[in-house]
């Protein structure tokens, strides 16, 4: 066996040979096309932690989407995005309203949405299915969740290029922004409305707490590589769906779960930016080269 | 006279404690005023209150035919990410904001006349550089090209000089005076009153209550610089409601 074959063999055959494995592929291609820019975006505003606080504030939605649909993925899908969006606005609200500011308030909400997710969960005792809520699925995706992810994944991408303008003021400058006559809120809220959006695409694959993985992941290591947003974002996702795409390879092989897989795959991609990356990874930042002369 | 902004017995400040305090007058249209004062007598905040970002506790701000996107304000701190990856040339181009707005094309015309800005402060050539890679004086550039084309009206600036050196100084000062002779209004907050003396024909002195207004020779003298200083900036928790003026 050349090493070609030995190559097509690890890399490329199980998702020929097996339907399941080709559906986990195109998902995560689909998650990566959504999650690598908005991901990007979050990283810029410093706002890397509010992707966390949102998957997390999506528990009780899925979980009581879970309770009253059964493993229903539209039941699940839309209780976590209503739940998500009522934290996403809550804590918008009182950012905009108190003295309080974003980090607080988001951290405030989402916590009371965890407990009260862990409190739901729990009545239904140790429940396999449920599991699956927490800790994603990629293997069992079925016509429903690719067509979620997809479109969730084409909704976003055209929201980011209507609103790409007023959102790059908006991180860059807000003043400029609000002294111009606003517009400020309407944007930030519409890029918190699609992390929702792409959370609850990625919990079915990956699960809630894992989905926020593939979205901060990629984006912290591209800014290792390149200086424009484009290209960040452009990076992000090609990142996100390598990740995903090594992490089902490994998890497939080794017979290990495969969200974990694909998040520990985006880990490597970031730890390998850090130490190598051209823009300010640790290797540049430490070699001493010769200087220009201006 | 024409009038441009009318203040009527204007009190600014937060959580109900005034930062200005019972300002009335009126700025001229096309005229250059430099704004003095200690720390905390309220110069930042009349320029809030000015663009409209801080309403007045009492009393009226009022422009003539004055809209959000005829005033060019260029704040003391900006909450600009100087690390967000954008470069020097996509900075200034949003001072088209007004014109073509969230989105609306940006034609050649309008990349010409951002090019043409980039010249006129100076830093012709440096469009593609990321606007991390610039010194405060550059960014200060950046910031006046970008209200060049902003064509405003009312042109505020809060300090715009403060730690930018003397060459720079001079430069922007030059924008000013373009700005001046365009019969374009222009209000600024400054602390060097040699520059004041020498580039502004009218000065404002606030020391939370306004001590004089006019023209800066007058304004300026030695009686009036020890009125302001005397004014005391103490913040008084428990300080009584105020009954001037709307008793």
């Amino acid at each position: 066996m050349t090493v070609l074959q030995a190559l097509y063999a690890v890399l490329i055959a199980p998702f020929v040979d097996y339907d399941f494995m080709a559906r986990a592929l195109v998902a995560t291609l689909a998650l990566a096309a959504g999650c690598g820019p908005v991901g990007v975006l979050l990283v810029l505003r410093r706002m890397s932690l509010v992707g966390d606080a949102m998957s997390h504030a999506i528990l009780p939605g899925a979980a009581l989407g879970f309770l009253v649909g059964g493993l229903s993925l539209p039941a699940m899908s839309l209780g976590g995005f209503v739940a998500g969006l009522a934290v996403a606005l809550l804590a918008g609200l009182v950012t905009r309203a108190t003295e309080q500011r974003e980090d607080a308030s988001f951290a405030s909400f989402y916590l009371i949405s965890l407990a009260l997710g862990v409190l739901l969960v729990s009545t239904r005792g140790s429940n396999v299915d449920l599991l699956h809520v927490l800790f994603g699925t990629v293997l069992a995706v079925d016509d429903a969740a690719l067509i979620l992810v997809t479109t969730i994944a084409s909704v976003t991408l055209l929201v980011l290029a209507l609103i790409y303008r007023p959102l790059v003021v908006e991180c860059f400058d807000p003043g400029f922004l609000r002294a111009a006559g606003g517009g400020g809120g309407l944007t930030h809220l519409v890029l918190l409305v699609l992390v929702v959006l792409n959370l609850v695409g990625g919990f079915q694959a990956l699960g809630t707490l894992l989905a926020v993985g593939l979205m901060m992941l990629p984006a912290t290591a591209a800014r290792f590589w390149v200086r424009e947003l484009w290209s960040m974002a452009l990076l992000a996702f090609v990142m996100a769906f390598a990740s995903g795409w090594l992490g089902l390879v490994v998890s497939f092989h080794l017979g290990l779960p495969s969200g974990p897989a694909i998040i520990l795959a985006a880990g490597g991609f970031y730890l390998m930016s850090l130490v190598a990356g051209a823009r300010g990874g640790l290797i540049a930042r430490y070699r001493t080269g010769r200087h220009r002369a201006a | 006279m024409n009038t441009i902004l009318r203040f009527h017995d204007v009190t600014l400040g937060y959580e109900r404690h005034p930062a200005v305090h019972h300002l009335s007058g009126a700025l001229r249209a096309g005229s250059l005023t430099a704004v003095v004062g200690p720390n905390g007598a309220g110069k930042s905040t009349l320029l809030k209150g000015m663009v409209g970002l801080l309403r007045p506790l009492a009393g009226s701000i009022r422009g003539e035919g004055l809209g959000r996107g005829d005033i060019a304000y260029l704040p003391q701190q900006a909450e600009i990410d100087r690390t967000f990856p954008i470069s020097v040339f996509d900075t200034v181009q949003l001072g088209h904001w007004h014109k073509v707005g969230p989105f609306g094309a940006i034609d050649g015309a309008l990349v010409e006349q951002a090019l043409a800005a980039l010249d006129a402060v100076g830093l012709g050539g440096f469009e593609r550089r990321q606007i991390g890679s610039l010194s405060a004086g550059q960014f200060q550039r950046v910031l006046f090209a970008r209200m060049l084309l902003q064509d405003a009206r009312l042109v505020l600036l809060d300090e715009p000089f403060t730690a930018i050196d003397a060459r720079t100084t001079a430069d922007l000062l030059q924008v000013v005076k373009r700005w001046h002779g365009e019969q374009r209004t222009v209000v600024a907050v400054l602390h060097d009153f040699d520059q004041v003396r020498a580039h502004f024909p009218e000065t404002l002195l606030l020391a939370r209550e306004p001590v004089a207004w006019g023209p800066t020779g007058e304004v300026l003298g030695a009686g009036n610089l020890l009125r302001a200083r005397r004014m005391s900036e103490a913040w008084d928790e428990a300080a009584p409601l105020c009954v001037r003026g709307n008793a």
